[in-house]
């Protein structure tokens, strides 16, 4: 493949991130809309045409003979070299996952720039204040993401993680004026910035051993001979060199764990697992198509692209994956519990999106090579896949509501469905699809991840489905109380509610229509951890799946009872269970905990000792120094006098003893 | 002697010198020194272009352009010079943060014409220090270059200047006695033949006579002469009160290169000469110098003067400098010049944007700013970058030159390297933190004194200056290999093959 196409997806999004951001200002607000959301046209165009390229075209550098999809590296420079082997380079990786992404990426993106057209102006159609500003740093988010996901290394990959986590921070803060969203925009970067600590000595060790970031030479996958394991040369290579290593285990773990196991907290940070999650929901200070975009179907998902894409090496040491495993499944229940008793609109999806970040988390923990060739590997990017959709889908339908009531708050929503039709049954299908629900594309997707899960375990298994049925309880709870519960009453000096000019409703539409039909994509002839493809429809379990349909079936009943009409039942609910509920409203204290940790701990504790230290201490000594040089020439100053009477008594003296002196020492 | 194109980064300063002596306003005295500075900017390109294409004619030399001329024969000194790719690129960022620190200072008041000497005699000290290999002439430029910060913080410094100018003075004058002390001991073993000592760094490295012994005795003398004006901890406390007094340029400068002197001398004479003291020793400086990365990036997190919080981030970032330097081994050295380059531009940049800040609101109080990116968004847009920048983001100086220390200081698998290299990399995160402090408190939220409304944006001279340090921030973060290749060249040579290193 040539490289010219590659090189334009990730060039347009940069060059309209200069463009707009520089010259911005001296062009209208209409066109610097029209240009941004053009831009990202032609690059979603570009890279539509490569992964069907990828996918279809069956050119032998894509697919071996057997049917099997290959790594392909587009292009690759070098970027800073470190030793002669050690070089981060820049390049463009093609496999099924990263061509995957592509799509994901480049299609949110567009129509979150379509929808920002109509999102941020008001409701006379005045731009919002700062509107080129916000094409600016969306281009330079879907450059920074494209970035990521194409890397054929893992210093590249940091590289962009970076840039990622700083889009992130402008596009949180972007209505700097508020001091919300400037501690939103802060908290989210520090976190991830800890979290990528961890990733960065990750990294070191990693590098350090193996002696190469390159991703083929650390996963390269082959499917020639042995279909279910990683390159044997490969594997035992690396393997070999850990074990020979001068100490290849530490503090009861394998540096190889250890390595895998700090990189997975790079992941953990930016994908919002327990216990870095604190950042996400406080994320949704930021405009609402960001949301959407950054921080429910493209970054956040960044950290499972990350183990994914490690794939072959975490199957080396399973320890890891088994850690994986359990961070998804406390964080998805924490995050589902916490999801039922939220009243912010975007706080509940926040959460929701945390919960379902974390089945993909569980999927690729309990993927095995053994079990269904890797089913939770292709169940895992499956469901990033739909997930994506459907809940860009839902955030930007929640931005419409939002858009047309004024508040973030269910209490002033209620009963919206007659005003707004499109909205109603679009964000329908998007509940329908994210409590699993047939024929929608979350039904598949989350119905193999439950299968793996079944593969690896019972406990994981009963576990996950059980915070499937969370999922669809607080989800039609949520959509019952925005479009049922009572009639709408329109505050004092309000416009009616209604549905949004067209620049916000068509992405509605189009991503409705996407989580429709998602769901039949034959996609384990596209994704699968080794590129072998097979039809995940032979291992398709109905067992599995009717059960999890009745959980789903059930738990939206019960919200329909709960939530449907006016009724006080909820508020019992509440009664009964004080302790839960409240634990669950305050999200378990985790904010809390962190405050106490960097105020109290950290601040106090550390940085003003140290602060106080330095002054008092160290340059007190210095200054001591400073006074004891200073008093003592004031104490001798006075031999100097200038009185001579006072130097011949001084010189008589010193006479009579150095005489003294001589004359005991004659004797 | 005028054939050898170094001698001009010391002459052009001193026709300046010439140039403001004759200045009779403030027009003339900011065309002598845009146009000094200027050609000193031509000349360092011009110099690198040189360098380069010499060393793809395949000159392997240690040094290029050497030339050597006797001054004082019975001593054995000499005005020798030279340069390798690290002092090429110090003469760069040298030359460019004396053009943007002389747009800075555009509207320096009072007495200009006198600022501007010293401002100038100061660079002449600092140009000649990067191309000297002489240690007798390298220590006479040192000097020449610490002296004139006294009078340009006591004279046209704000705060409790006669204070900070007099304990930075002092301080620094404390590490040049250790210093000289040094050097005289390396010169009376520079040669095994008491005929021929000499006090050229070149010729010593060849001679290698200076004994283990000495070199134990040696090598303390001169890394902590030279590290006192690196803000090795816990010697750093001129920093913080000198900075916070120094007028823009003086801040400019005296952060942006003349603690780069510090750092080039610990590697160009401690490490370079005595290589063996340096390996056996380097734990105990490791030991400060990381403890310097830590302490620094705390202390910066709870003050609340803009210049406190900078002068403190340069202790963490300096003392990265150094740590590097002390893993001995090239990639993490190569990590230490970038590092030298980046701090010097982003501080610079930092210290400019201040003096700006401060010129408009006579505050630096950081709890008494707020919102000020919508008050002046081109100066609040320049201080995000350079925040950026200083929090390591990639495509911006900070991340390459970290990334290639750390990635060199891992290449020790002992457990106290380790250490030491994991403790360095949590500087990462605690410089986000006081980085976006800084960015939440004064840049964004609401609009803290209404008097501050009324403020104007940048000037144009002030924009001149912000963004072609920006450009110069960009460029090292976007094109890393141009220069690493241009300072890894000097770590490869054989001279390091004394302590198994590369």
């Amino acid at each position: 493949m040539e490289a010219t196409i590659p090189v334009l997806i990730l060039a347009i999004p940069l060059f309209m991130f200069l463009f707009l951001g520089l010259l911005g200002k001296f062009m209208s607000h209409k066109m610097a809309g029209i240009l941004g959301t053009a831009g990202m046209g032609v690059t979603l165009l570009l890279a539509y045409f490569t992964a069907y390229v990828y996918f279809f075209s069956g050119t032998p550098e894509f697919v071996d003979a057997a049917g099997n999809r290959l790594q392909f590296v587009v292009f690759n420079v070098d970027w800073l070299q470190f030793y002669e082997n050690l070089v981060i380079r820049l390049g463009f990786l093609l496999d099924p996952i990263s061509a995957m992404m592509l799509v994901v990426i480049t299609t949110i993106s567009f129509m979150v720039h379509l929808y920002s057209n109509g999102y941020m102006r008001d409701h006379h159609g005045v731009y919002e204040h700062g509107f080129q500003r916000i094409y600016a740093f969306l281009a330079l988010f879907s450059f920074s993401m494209l970035g990521l996901v194409v890397a054929t290394n893992i210093f590249q990959m940091y590289i962009f993680w970076e840039l990622v986590g700083a889009s992130s921070y402008l596009l949180i803060g972007f209505y700097y004026v508020k001091p919300s969203a400037v501690s939103a925009s802060k908290k989210a970067f520090i976190v991830t910035r800890f979290a990528d600590l961890g990733f960065l000595i990750g990294i070191l060790i990693l590098s350090y051993y193996t002696g190469t970031f390159s991703f083929t030479d650390l996963t390269s996958v082959n499917v020639a001979t042995d279909t279910f394991a990683v390159n044997l040369g490969t594997a035992d290579h690396i393997k070999n060199i850990f074990a020979n290593s001068a100490v290849p285990v530490f503090m009861g773990g394998s540096v190889l764990t250890w390595a895998l196991v700090l990189i997975f907290m790079g992941g953990m940070g930016k994908s919002a697992m327990l216990p870095l999650h604190i950042w996400l929901p406080d994320a949704m200070e930021g405009p609402t198509p960001v949301s959407a975009l950054i921080h429910a179907a493209t970054m956040v998902v960044a950290g499972v692209y990350l183990v994914a894409r490690l794939f072959p090496l975490y199957l080396m040491e399973t320890t890891a994956l088994e850690i994986i495993t359990v961070v998804g499944a406390v964080t998805a229940l924490y995050a589902a519990m916490v999801a039922c008793t939220q009243l912010d609109i975007k706080r509940v999806l926040a959460f929701s999106t945390i919960s379902q970040i974390a089945f993909m988390m569980v999927s690729l923990g309990v993927a095995r090579p053994e079990f269904h060739e890797g089913l939770g590997y292709m169940a895992s990017m499956f469901h990033l896949f739909t997930h994506a959709m459907f809940k860009a889908l839902l955030f930007l339908c929640a931005g419409a509501i939002i858009h047309a009531v004024g508040s973030n708050d269910y209490t002033s929503m209620h009963g919206l469905r007659k005003h707004m039709p499109v909205t109603h049954i679009t964000f329908l299908i998007g509940c329908l699809a994210i409590a699993g629900i047939i024929p929608f594309s979350g039904f598949f997707s989350k119905d193999e991840i439950l299968s793996s899960c079944l593969g690896h375990g019972w406990v994981p298994y009963v576990w996950m489905s059980f915070v499937a049925g969370l999922t669809a309880f607080y989800m039609f709870r949520l959509y019952f109380l925005i479009f049922w519960w009572k009639e709408h009453k329109v505050p004092q000096g309000h416009h009616q509610p209604h549905d949004q000019a067209w620049p916000m409703t068509v992405p509605l539409v189009i991503l409705a229509a996407i989580t429709c039909v998602a769901g039949f994509i034959p996609f384990g002839k596209l994704v699968s951890w080794d590129g072998v493809s097979y039809d995940f429809m032979a291992h398709f379990d109905w067992s599995v799946a009717s059960v999890s349909l009745l959980v789903a079936v059930v738990a939206i009943l019960i919200a329909m009872k709960m939530y449907m009409k006016e009724n006080p039942l909820p508020e019992k609910m509440r009664n009964a269970l004080p302790a839960l509920w409240t634990w669950c409203y305050h999200r378990f204290y985790w904010d809390e905990l962190y405050m106490f940790i960097t105020h109290k701990i950290i601040f106090n504790g550390i940085c003003r000792p140290i602060a106080w230290f330095d002054r008092h201490i160290i340059d007190g000594t210095m200054d001591g120094f400073a006074y004891v040089t200073n008093k003592a020439s004031y104490a001798i100053r006075g031999l100097q006098s200038g009185k001579i009477q006072m130097y011949v008594w001084v010189y008589l003296i010193g006479v009579l003893l150095l005489g003294l002196v001589t004359a005991i020492c004659l004797l | 002697m005028f054939s050898n194109i170094l001698i001009y980064f010391v002459v052009i300063p001193v026709i300046m010198l010439a140039g403001l002596a004759l200045c009779r306003n403030i027009k003339q005295i900011r065309a002598v020194a845009v146009t000094g500075s200027l050609a000193l900017t031509a000349l360092s390109i011009y110099l690198l272009v040189d360098y380069l294409g010499l060393r793809a004619a395949g000159h392997t030399e240690q040094m290029l352009f050497t030339g050597a001329w006797d001054w004082f024969k019975p001593l054995h000194i000499q005005l020798a010079v030279g340069v390798d790719g690290i002092s090429v690129a110090m003469l760069i960022l040298s030359s460019i943060i004396l053009l943007t620190g002389s747009f800075a200072s555009w509207k320096i008041n009072p007495l200009p014409k006198e600022f501007f000497l010293w401002l100038i005699l100061l660079s002449t000290g600092v140009f000649g220090f990067f191309i000297s290999i002489d240690l007798f002439t390298m220590f006479m430029f040192y000097e020449v270059a610490l002296i004139p910060m006294y009078l340009l913080i006591g004279v046209w410094g704000s705060g409790n200047k006669n204070y900070s100018a007099m304990k930075l003075t002092l301080m620094l004058m404390g590490g040049s006695a250790f210093l000289m002390l040094g050097l005289i001991g390396i010169y009376y073993h520079s040669s095994a033949n008491p005929e021929t000592l000499t006090w050229n760094l070149l010729e010593i490295s060849q001679n290698g006579a200076i004994s283990k012994g000495w070199q134990y005795f040696l090598f303390p003398m001169t890394f902590v002469g030279f590290g006192v004006l690196g803000a090795m901890f816990p010697f750093h406390t001129w920093s913080p009160d000198g900075h916070a007094s120094a007028p823009t340029a003086v801040s400019m400068l005296h952060a942006g290169v003349l603690m780069k002197l510090g750092g080039y001398g610990c590697f160009r004479v401690a490490i370079y000469l005595m290589p063996e003291a340096a390996n056996d020793l380097a734990w105990i400086f490791l030991i400060l110098t990381g403890i310097s990365v830590v302490y620094g990036a705390f202390s910066a997190c709870v003050q609340t003067d803009l210049k406190y919080i900078n002068a403190y981030s340069s202790v963490s970032h300096c003392g990265l400098v150094l740590f590097a330097i002390l893993m001995l081994n090239t990639t993490a050295m190569t990590g230490a010049i970038m590092q030298m380059l980046s701090h010097g531009l982003m501080t610079a940049l930092f210290f400019a944007l201040i003096g700006m800040i401060y010129g408009r609101t006579h505050t630096r109080d950081i709890t008494k700013m707020g919102g000020l990116m919508k008050i002046m968004p081109f100066l609040a847009v320049c201080y995000v970058i350079a925040g950026m920048a200083s929090l390591g983001l990639p495509g911006l100086s900070g991340f390459v030159a970290e990334m290639t220390i750390f990635v060199g200081s891992f290449e020790h698998a002992d457990m106290f390297h380790r250490v030491f290299t994991i403790v360095a990399c949590c500087s990462i995160v605690i410089t986000a933190v006081y980085i976006l402090r800084v960015v939440g408190k004064l840049l964004l939220g609401p609009v803290q004194d209404e008097h501050h409304l009324k403020l104007t944006d940048a000037e144009w001279w002030e924009r001149t200056a912000t963004v072609t340090l920006i450009i110069s921030v960009a460029a090292i973060g976007c094109f890393p290999n141009f220069f690493a290749d241009l300072i890894r060249w000097t770590f490869s040579s054989d001279i390091f093959s004394v302590i198994g290193m590369n």
